[in-house]
């Protein structure tokens, strides 16, 4: 019944962007137990947790999609289309980075080396913090809606995003601290093996970029 | 003497046909808001309606049902030939009442306040002369069809943004909204009160100063909110259901206010649309009593029950089922906006009808939840809808108006 009530509502992509948000994170978090495995050799256990992550992040990548197209430019919200599209974007690239290391690790089975095998595990997990964070700023989309963008609600967004660029620029220090601690060692291993592990590094290092700029889109649209 | 009969009794029967068709669809539209917020269950919002429609129709529904039945057209014209007159009000009647069943059938929303008067006005520019329309008078209605939904939208932006102001945006907002809220039930308890008192109660042979008019209208007002604070007072955060700012809680606040305003847009409603379906049933009767045209009696109070009789009937039967499918798809409206959808439209309404105006309730709502959406409370709204609007009303006036010359010509070759 085409009823000019019941059609002047338009699907709202708060509730979805919040759940989609929450299955990235879910990915991500899976990084701690893969690079555990792989850390340990252990590759068949490392297989089945690279399973599921690139289970999540199909998952995440289908919701996407349904949020995209039930985002029509006739919609009207409080908040730019534009905005909550990008933000959409930048959520999913936390899964997307996930995907993209472990199959990298996967693929050619690398070993991390004992030396810097703590620091490493350390850096993962404080990503996966980062992203942790992101998701837990942008599940507050739904009370800032609710308030309209204003007032209390938004300093304490603007707080939990100050959090997330905390954890992202401790990050950055273990990041440089793990490549210093690879650029010691790098004499004892093949050279191929040094390269990868350089980009290994390099990709997990993003998924807090992405955790980071996810702050920055929120923060955008508080800025309406 | 058989002739009046017949024709009291046709129109009566269309009459009837109408406000259930009313009752099913408008009505349904307006209590489906108070369901969909989940302020009341079905059960309660029918039964809410049916009192409160039944008190608008009955109370306040007489100027607007008065317009309908002459003022649209010049009846001077027609003191030669009163069938003419009553054979247009029949045939408007049946047209309207066609148009919505075709509409209904077909999923198209369109109002049966534009139906009935498109029908009219076609009947009397076709079927008696041009100079038979008091076109004055049809061109404030169609204006009004247009400023209504934006002063709706204007009260509802207003009210919604004080709210934001007062209790959304603050640290504290369960604390504030059960400071505040009780306020907002007096508001609209005041208001709505105060315009029918104000304006409406002519019709039931009451008149009051405009002193012991506000009196009035204050005291059933703090009666009422101090129901609502009571209710209010009850209310305990759920910490299962809560995240840290106790908006479920708020929302909860805010629905006893919903149930103050449901009642009003009951009452509005009935108010408005109830002289749909008899406004050309009291032409009738006035003429068949009298069998003179333009009669300055009033219109008989069993009337005004009739049609919200039939309105709630439609309401309880076929309503239920459209109240539920609405209900379902506008969960965004929560109370502490759906609050203030239902005060701006009811009071709107009211307004038109105190001055005689017959407005589209569900487009003056439309424009209200479009004016609090403005204000940034809500979060999603399908702006096709408001393309729609305007092709509904291109599309049902001279629908209407066709549809009543058509039955005018076929009454007037075959009744006696």
């Amino acid at each position: 019944m085409a009823n000019l009530l019941a059609n002047i509502f338009g699907k709202s992509p708060v509730r979805p962007l919040e759940k989609h948000v929450g299955i990235a994170y879910r990915c991500t978090k899976q990084l701690n137990g893969f690079f555990r495995a792989a850390v340990a050799g252990k590759w068949d256990r490392a297989a089945e947790i690279r399973d599921a992550i690139s289970t999540l992040e199909h998952e995440a990548d289908d919701l996407k999609k349904e949020i995209r197209m039930h985002l029509p430019k006739s919609l009207f919200m409080p908040v730019p289309r534009q905005d909550l599209l990008e933000l959409l974007l930048v959520q999913d690239k936390m899964a997307n980075r996930t995907k993209d290391v472990s199959g990298l690790v996967m693929g050619r089975k690398l070993q991390i080396p004992k030396p810097i095998a703590k620091e490493f595990l350390t850096f993962v997990s404080r990503n996966v913090d980062a992203a942790k964070q992101a998701r837990k700023s942008v599940r507050e989309l739904d009370e800032l809606f609710v308030t309209g963008f204003r007032g209390a609600e938004v300093s304490m967004v603007e707080s939990l995003i100050d959090e997330l660029d905390r954890i992202e620029t401790e990050t950055d220090d273990l990041q440089a601290s793990l490549r210093g601690s690879l650029f010691e060692i790098e004499d004892t291993l093949d050279p191929v093996t040094v390269i990868f592990l350089y980009q290994v590094i390099e990709l997990t290092g993003e998924i807090a970029d992405m955790a980071e700029r996810v702050g920055r889109r929120l923060e955008l649209l508080l800025s309406h | 003497m058989e002739a009046e009969i017949v024709y009291v009794v046709l129109a009566a029967i269309f009459g009837v046909f109408m406000a259930w068709g009313i009752g099913a669809n408008d009505v349904a539209n307006a209590m489906a808001t108070s369901v969909g917020a989940k302020a009341l269950t079905i059960k309660q919002a029918i039964f809410v309606a049916a009192v409160f429609e039944f008190l608008g129709a009955v109370l306040a529904g007489g100027e607007v049902t008065s317009t309908i039945r002459k003022g649209i057209i010049d009846a001077s014209l027609l003191s030669g030939t009163p069938e003419t007159l009553i054979y247009g009000m029949l045939a408007a009647l049946l047209a309207a009442g066609t148009w919505l069943l075709i509409a209904s059938r077909n999923g198209w929303p369109v109002s049966t306040t534009h139906s009935i008067v498109g029908a009219i006005v076609g009947f009397a520019a076709v079927g008696v002369g041009i100079d038979a329309v008091r076109w004055g008078k049809v061109g404030t209605i169609v204006m009004s069809w247009v400023v209504s939904p934006l002063i709706a939208g204007f009260i509802a932006y207003l009210v919604f943004a004080s709210v934001q102001v007062l209790i959304l945006r603050q640290e504290d907002p369960l604390e504030r909204a059960k400071r505040y809220v009780p306020a907002y039930i007096f508001l609209a308890a005041f208001t709505i009160t105060l315009m029918t008192i104000l304006k409406g109660l002519k019709h039931v042979g009451l008149t009051i100063s405009i002193a012991n008019a506000y009196l009035l209208a204050i005291t059933i007002a703090l009666v009422i909110t101090s129901i609502g604070a009571f209710a209010i007072r009850r209310i305990k955060p759920d910490p299962k259901l809560e995240k840290r700012q106790h908006f479920y809680s708020v929302e909860r606040v805010f629905a006893v206010l919903m149930i103050v305003t449901a009642c009003s847009m009951a009452f509005a409603h009935g108010s408005n649309d109830v002289a749909n379906a008899i406004g050309p049933l009291a032409a009738v009767i006035g003429i068949a009593q009298t069998g003179v045209v333009g009669a300055k009696s009033a219109i008989p109070i069993w009337v005004l029950a009739l049609g919200g009789g039939g309105i709630v009937v439609g309401l309880g039967t076929y309503g239920r089922r459209v109240i539920a499918t609405v209900g379902h798809k506008i969960t965004q409206l929560t109370p502490s906006r759906g609050f203030a959808a239902e005060l701006a439209a009811a009071t709107t309404i009211v307004i038109a009808s105190g001055t005689g105006i017959p407005i589209s309730t569900t487009h003056t709502l439309v424009g209200a939840v479009l004016g609090v959406g403005l204000a940034r409370g809500i979060e999603a709204i399908d702006l096709r809808v408001v393309g729609r609007i305007f092709v509904s009303w291109v599309v049902t006036i001279p629908a209407g108006a066709f549809l009543a010359i058509l039955f005018f010509y076929v009454f007037k070759a075959t009744l006696p």
